[in-house]
């Protein structure tokens, strides 16, 4: 099948209906194996028993870049292809994306107390992570504030494009500026620093977590669909009634 | 746990709180939906393009 035809709404709801059932099983087994495996594993030489945290929280912050760079290709398709379904794949995103920024947020504040001490510090990583949250929100708000669907679209996408800058600032701010933050130390030009033991886990629930985020976001899509054809109906029917 | 019990039962309480919420949102947003089609194809209410799959 071509790329095209799945960019077909009618054709987009037939493959996400045979497709959601089986990516919603297999992201709850790889949660499952995974979250087994971070309860096995043993405690961190420095971090004791809080490293249950990071698996949760590292593949929060990651979905969270992943979704905001998802936006920002539907948007690409909102302005440059003005694909419909683009439009239905950012604004069905734009929710799942902020819960997963908020979710990297708290986790990792309730990982900073026992840690450093403070729940919070105004570091380059943490505050533009905070920003990437408040990009997500600024776009659901400015979708809410513009009454004509296709013009509140091109505008998020506008806003979507230039706040995609945030996205490698949130990657490389603990490279470029001293930070509280510990540097990456899973994707790293060296590889890995973390031990076997807990980076399979770790690469497990991320993986369960990423199809959570897939899965959800085509069911949103359908939604989206569905919506809009519930509209088109009810605007029809509205002017035969005010016709007849 | 240890010492720290506190803190790692509430980011996963809070992390699957906050999930599950959203998933239900989705359930039922899409379930709100699909009773306001069935109530227009009730009503007789059908998309013209219906079934040539070229309408959004």
């Amino acid at each position: 099948m071509a790329l095209m035809d799945l960019a077909n709404p009618t054709r987009f709801l037939a493959l996400a209906g045979r497709v959601l059932p089986w990516l919603a099983l297999a992201s709850a087994v790889l949660l499952a194996i995974g979250f087994w495996l971070a309860f096995q594993a043993p405690a961190d030489y420095q971090q004791g028993e809080t490293v249950r945290i990071m698996y949760i929280h590292v593949p929060f912050a990651w979905l969270a870049m992943l979704g905001y760079s998802l936006l920002a290709l539907s948007a690409l398709g909102i302005l440059v292809w003005r694909h419909p379904l683009a439009d239905v794949s950012h604004k069905a995103l734009a929710p799942i994306g902020a819960v997963f920024a908020f979710l990297c947020l708290v986790t990792g504040s309730l990982w900073g107390r026992p840690m450093w001490g403070t729940y919070w510090v105004w570091d380059a990583r943490l505050t533009s992570m905070l920003v990437l949250l408040l990009l997500y929100l600024g776009l659901i708000a400015l979708r809410s504030a513009i009454e004509d669907p296709n013009q509140a679209g091109r505008a998020a996408a506008v806003l979507t494009l230039v706040g995609f800058v945030n996205v490698p600032i949130v990657k490389f701010s603990v490279d470029w500026w001293n930070t509280l933050h510990q540097p990456a130390s899973v994707f790293r030009m060296d590889g890995p620093t973390i031990h076997p033991s807990l980076l399979w886990p770790l690469l497990l629930t991320a993986a369960g977590f990423t199809g959570l985020m897939l899965t959800l976001h085509l069911a949103a899509m359908r939604n989206e669909i569905l919506r809009r054809r519930l509209r088109n109906l009810e605007a029809r029917a509205a002017a035969e009634a005010a016709y007849a | 746990m240890g010492e720290h019990a506190s803190f790692i039962i509430a980011a996963y309480a809070v992390s699957a709180a906050v999930l599950g919420a959203l998933a239900l949102w989705i359930a039922l947003d899409g379930r709100a939906v699909r009773a306001g089609l069935a109530e227009m194809e009730a009503r007789g209410v059908r998309r013209r393009s219906a079934g040539d799959g070229t309408a959004p």
